[in-house]
């Protein structure tokens, strides 16, 4: 079976890694050109996002090669870690509320 | 008991036969007995799942982050200047950074071949690209103990530093060194993997030292998870702690 496996999951061509792998080195410099040109505001952030998520996108996908994984495993691997994001919104707000306390400690000088 | 196995294989072969695609696919996967994880080896599913609960180790760093960047009254140090080097009279910004992100995905890059050319029995050349990869990420691991040398120089310690937030310090080291710690096991695990390959462990059927179970070549696509997996986290780190 694992035979069958590797002959199916594996014939990809060294040619995809090739490309997979300059299209990361494309949009790292990308990236690295964010900072360099010095962008700034929503401008930096949104490009920022747009290139992590692209390029952890073509790791997952063709390095790792999920893309040609079953939806069981697809799914059960990339769906929890959704969840994430509802604690970076939980985080977000509590530090919100920190910082307004701080400031208001601070400026009445406690 | 033989018969048996021989049995059960040919009635999973047959169900395997029968199964149907996309979201059909998925549920009849999760709602059968035993395994939810067909044709996928034991050992990857479970690299998967240590892959999972990494990520969410990794999501609290990055979160304890945010929270304390964004809670702070002091303004943050910025990275761009931090992380400057002076090449020939001039600032470069973040260019260590940069240059430490091309490394670790050309380890990427042949770490994907090394498993391809695994699955092809090319023994040689798939060892050859491990031991690349590992090389590779040894020099990503110098040069972040170059970083760090540098940082430490300047003052930057886990309690303060000259620029601005004291949790600056504090998440570096805590962030970095926890990567910098996932890439260095990589190395290793890289080393042992590459000269299993080249002795042909996995064609004869040798017992590994550790678990006296014989591997197979499987065993090289389990290793290039893990080793994608430390890319993809500096994916994060670099756009989130970097760039930010």
């Amino acid at each position: 079976m694992a035979q069958t496996h590797a002959s199916e999951g594996q014939g990809h061509s060294i040619r995809l890694y090739l490309v997979t792998w300059v299209w990361l080195f494309i949009l790292s410099a990308c990236s690295y050109l964010v900072d360099y040109l010095h962008l700034q505001g929503h401008l930096r952030w949104s490009l920022i996002l747009l290139f992590m998520m692209l390029k952890a996108g073509l790791i997952v996908a063709i390095f790792m090669h999920m893309a040609w994984e079953h939806l069981a495993l697809v799914y059960a691997i990339l769906v929890p870690p959704l969840v994430v994001f509802v604690f970076v919104g939980i985080m977000a707000y509590e530090s919100d509320y920190t910082l307004i306390t701080r400031q208001i400690a601070f400026a009445m000088g406690h | 008991m033989e018969q048996t196995v021989v049995r059960e294989k040919g009635e999973l072969q047959a169900q395997l036969q029968a199964r149907p695609g996309g979201w059909r696919g998925f549920v009849a996967d999760w709602s059968s007995d035993q395994r939810a994880f067909k044709e996928v080896p034991w050992g990857k599913a479970m690299m998967w799942i240590f892959l999972l609960s990494d990520t969410f180790v990794f999501s609290c760093f990055l979160i304890s982050y945010m929270t304390v960047r964004m809670s702070t009254v002091v303004p943050w140090p910025n990275p761009s200047e931090v992380f400057a080097l002076t090449i020939g009279g001039a600032e470069v910004p973040l260019i260590l950074i940069a240059i430490m992100t091309f490394v670790l995905i050309s380890s990427s890059g042949t770490m994907a071949m090394a498993v391809n050319f695994a699955y092809r029995r090319d023994r040689v050349r798939s060892a050859r690209l491990m031991l690349a990869t590992a090389a590779l990420g040894a020099t990503f691991v110098g040069m972040q103990a170059f970083e760090w040398t540098k940082l430490i120089h300047e003052g930057v310690r886990p309690w303060g530093n000259p620029w601005g937030a004291a949790q600056f310090g504090s998440s570096f080291f805590m962030i970095t060194g926890f990567h910098g710690t996932h890439v260095t096991f990589g190395v290793i695990f890289l080393l042992i993997t590459a000269r299993k390959v080249l002795r042909g462990d996995y064609d004869h059927g040798a017992r590994g030292f550790f678990t006296s179970r014989r591997g197979n070549y499987e065993s090289v696509e389990i290793m290039g998870l893990y080793w994608h997996f430390v890319d993809l986290v500096w994916v994060f780190i670099f756009a989130l702690f970097y760039l930010w």
